[in-house]
């Protein structure tokens, strides 16, 4: 059984007097126990809604979250608030893009984890600042001790992630879900925040939902990844098969048109064309559509299901998909 | 000689301290001895992590911050002691392209007003007949309709913003374009749009770049030349194919390292340098060699009393590091940091199966077809879903411990597949104030991270 298993999400903006739109418009997708996955898809594609939907951190108003969500066996979506935060305390926990938001400004970084440890973890007093010691060392921040005194806007961007790192692991969480953790820090930092989490899947198990823009983080690091597009999965694939046989006309176009640092200079870029403004309503056809090279009158006959052309277990949501990559240069007529 | 010639520039900004503001406490070195030669018609691309001062070396060249010493020479005129009415006659020929296109657009001006602005300034043109003719050619250019003229930056999307700032830049007929962070605020699939615009343009028009990007793997994409800042000064410099085969300083061997490439082929065979700690202050900046406290290769004396010179180790290739021979002869020993897989351990690595294509292109009209009806039987469901969710929505604002959604999704449909959250998370601020002693402060602080970061892309 899968340890959180999404099925058909959906999370509807609006109500009164707004006009209604679905940010996240029937996404599924699994994780296992220890598995990292991949939720990959470009500004406003849906990716933070699922996870705070996840976590049950979207406001209350005006929102309507639909479909199903089981956490180990557990129906999130009909839990009791209470039960859900005791969840969101010990099994479940979330690193956001950035931490200095979600760091309490006015209290030192130490009495952040304490707290947590005493709330969920029943430490007291030393023994739970000894342990926060312990957690901020095995994130790697240096000088534990004195850095706990600290107040959040005296460490610096890449410290401050892995405090936050060491707040969401220090009740050793089954599941982290990670929202774009590194996209505001620097490369050598990114590098050095990525190793962290890799050793946290590595030697505690702990499950990843990565959530993230670049395909680059991905390739490295996910076993499974799930592309997003206008609030739908639109292909889903191991990340080895993912990456050799992008097939959606969407992944495949996105990575054709990413710099990469080891393709030679002058090499040209093959862009995609439009915005994601540029999109139609998904119960009216395929949302890409209007930038797709592979377009057909086939493609406006409703939302495209969710196939698997190529192999078993890849998933593609496209009527006309890219199935040999010497047809995918020449635009149907 | 090149066209445009920096030596020795450096830009210390005072750290002013004291009531009145009037005592220099310090300075931040934000630029701190760059020499560098960008050719006509090529792109020099500078490239280093943020507060390197990129922007402020860019800036200087302009002039829009006071240079504190050295020279900036455009075309044998040292702008850095030129006169200021001089100066701005000088900028016509250095045009800038800024990273945020919609927060360097007038948003109340039309797009034929934004673009006329300068030219009127410069004297371009006779009459607005004439600039609006050159416009209309530029805006072609750029790939924009001419009906653009009359239209307001918030009717453009991010990409075509970004073409907006480049078209102000072109009616100018600059001899350098400053191109600061171009694509870095843009969504991934339209960087290339705007990555290949630039190359176009320079094809086109002769054009002559100085890129400034965070983005190793853009730089390296459009530079004939590549320049890596650490703490204001310039470690390496070396024509693109050359850094990327031979990157000889240890920063720049880490930058690139750092860097993911979107292949699993590729990243299973590479490996990371990974650096100690974080970048120091421009205000306080190590001694000697800059890099020392983070430097995996740091030898003991030398490197943290002695400053490295920018020197020629052949190619065209400089590298301001004692010991680059040895580092590339591969004698010298790590002393710090750690090198480990771009992959991590255990990642699902099954190679991929290749598929008979023409038997899984029949099974897949097949499946499409199936799944078609699947999905529209789906859909009808959820038609019913969302009708019965809406009840406790609304039973939620009467009551505050919501009656369980799920009742009435029970009551409307046997299973319950589809249910509507009606949990109340404190998430207004009168119930942060609530929450503050409350069991979930902690849900509350993650929750208004997510706010922040909303708003953080609303902007
Ligand atoms: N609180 C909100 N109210 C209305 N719309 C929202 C809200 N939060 C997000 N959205 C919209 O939902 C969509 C998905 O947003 P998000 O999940 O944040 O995207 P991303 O993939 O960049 O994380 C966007 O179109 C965004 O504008
Ligand atoms: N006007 C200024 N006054 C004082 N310090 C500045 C000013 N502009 C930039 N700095 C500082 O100079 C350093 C370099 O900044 P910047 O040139 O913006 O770097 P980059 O563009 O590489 O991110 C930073 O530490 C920054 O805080
Ligand atoms: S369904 Fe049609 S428009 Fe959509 S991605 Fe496939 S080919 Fe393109
Ligand atoms: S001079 Fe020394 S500290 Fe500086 S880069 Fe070279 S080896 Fe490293
Ligand atoms: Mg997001
Ligand atoms: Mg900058």
């Amino acid at each position: 059984m899968s340890l959180l298993s999404v099925d058909e999400l959906t999370v509807t903006f609006g109500g009164v007097g707004r006009k209604e739109s679905r940010a996240v418009d029937g996404v599924s997708f699994e994780v296992d126990q220890g598995q990292v996955v991949g939720l990959v898809g470009e500004s406003g594609c849906g990716k933070s809604v699922t996870s705070l939907a996840l976590m049950g951190l979207l406001p209350h108003k005006g929102v309507k979250v639909g479909g199903r969500a089981e956490f180990d066996g557990t129906d999130l979506f009909t839990m009791s608030p209470s039960a859900r935060r005791d969840l969101r305390g010990s099994q479940m926990a979330m690193i956001f893009q950035d931490p200095l938001s979600s760091l309490n400004p006015v209290v030192p970084v130490g009495v952040q984890v304490t707290e947590i440890l005493e709330r969920h973890r029943g430490m007291k007093g030393e023994a739970a600042r000894k342990e926060a010691a312990h957690l901020l060392d095995r994130v790697g921040i240096p000088d534990p001790t004195r850095r706990l005194k600290e107040f959040p806007h005296q460490l610096s961007g890449g410290m401050r992630q892995r405090a936050l790192i060491a707040m969401a692991v220090a009740c050793a969480p089954s599941l982290l879900i990670a929202d774009e953790p590194t996209t505001a820090l620097d490369v050598t930092i990114q590098a050095q925040i990525l190793e962290l989490l890799k050793e946290l899947v590595d030697q505690e198990g702990t499950a990843l939902l990565m959530i993230t823009h670049d395909l680059g983080v991905v390739a490295g690091l996910c076993d499974q990844v799930n592309v997003l597009y206008a609030g739908k999965v639109v292909e889903s694939a191991g990340r080895r098969e993912l990456f050799a046989h992008p097939t959606h006309p969407y992944a495949h176009g996105l990575l054709g048109s990413i710099p990469r640092l080891d393709s030679p200079r002058g090499e040209a870029l093959k862009p995609i064309r439009g915005s994601i403004n540029d999109r139609i309503a998904w119960a009216d056809g395929c949302a890409f559509a209007p930038r797709c090279d592979r377009y057909e009158m086939g493609c406006l006959t409703g939302t495209p299901p969710l196939t698997e052309p190529r192999a078993a277990g890849h998933e593609v949501r496209c009527v006309h998909p890219v199935l040999d990559d010497a047809k995918a240069e020449e635009v149907p007529a | 000689m090149s066209l445009l010639e920096l030596d020795g520039v450096k830009v210390h900004f005072p750290i002013k301290k004291g009531v009145l503001f009037d005592r220099t406490v310090g300075h931040v070195y934000a630029v701190d001895g760059i020499s560098l030669k960008v050719e006509a018609g090529q792109t020099y691309g500078l490239v280093g992590e943020s507060g390197c001062g990129k922007t402020t070396l860019g800036r200087s060249v302009l002039r829009l911050v006071d240079i504190t010493e050295g020279s900036v020479v455009l075309d044998g005129t040292d702008l850095a002691k030129l006169p200021g009415e001089e100066m701005r006659r000088f900028r016509r020929r250095l045009q800038m392209v800024f990273q945020d296109p919609l927060g360097s657009l007038n948003p109340r001006q039309n797009i034929e007003s934004i673009l006329s602005e300068g030219m009127v300034a410069h004297g371009i043109g006779k009459d607005q007949e004439e600039r609006r003719e050159k416009i209309k050619s530029i805006l072609d250019k750029v790939g924009l309709p001419s009906n653009a003229l009359a239209r307001y930056p918030h009717e453009f999307s991010g990409g075509q913003r970004q073409r907006i700032g480049i078209a102000r830049a072109l009616v100018l007929e600059p001899d350098v374009i400053i191109c600061d962070e171009p694509v870095s605020a843009l969504d991934v699939s339209v960087q290339a749009q705007v990555i290949n615009l630039l190359e176009e343009l320079q094809e086109e028009l002769g054009l002559t770049y100085l890129v400034i990007a965070h983005d190793l793997a853009v730089v390296r994409h459009i530079s004939d030349v590549i320049g890596v800042m650490y703490l204001g000064s310039l470690v390496e410099e070396a024509p693109s194919d050359a850094l990327y085969a031979e990157p000889k300083h240890p920063y720049t061997k880490a930058l690139m390292s750092a860097v993911p490439v979107p292949d699993p082929e590729v990243e299973d065979q590479r490996e990371r340098i990974l650096l100690v700690g974080d970048l120091p202050s421009p205000a306080n900046p190590p001694s000697g060699c800059r890099f020392h406290t983070r430097c995996p290769w740091a030898q003991a004396e030398r490197c943290s009393t002695e400053r490295p010179e920018l020197r020629d180790v052949g190619g065209g290739h400089r590298v301001a590091c004692h010991f680059a021979e040895e580092i590339a002869a591969g004698t010298l020993k790590l002393t710090a940091g750690e090198v480990v897989s771009a992959t991590r351990e255990g990642v699902e690595d099954a190679p991929p199966t290749l598929p008979e294509q023409a038997e899984r292109a029949e099974a897949a009209v097949a499946e499409a077809e199936e799944a078609e009806e699947a999905e529209k039987a789906v859909k009808a469901e959820k038609a019913d879903t969302v009708e019965a969710a809406d009840a406790p929505e609304k039973a939620d604002t009467a009551e505050e411990k919501a009656a369980e959604p799920l009742e009435a999704g029970k009551a409307a449909e046997p299973e319950p597949r589809k249910a509507v959250t009606t949990e109340k998370d404190a998430t207004t601020e009168k119930d942060a104030k609530d929450a503050k002693d409350a069991k979930d402060a902690e849900a509350e602080k993650a929750a208004e991270a997510g706010k922040a970061e909303k708003a953080d892309e609303a902007v």
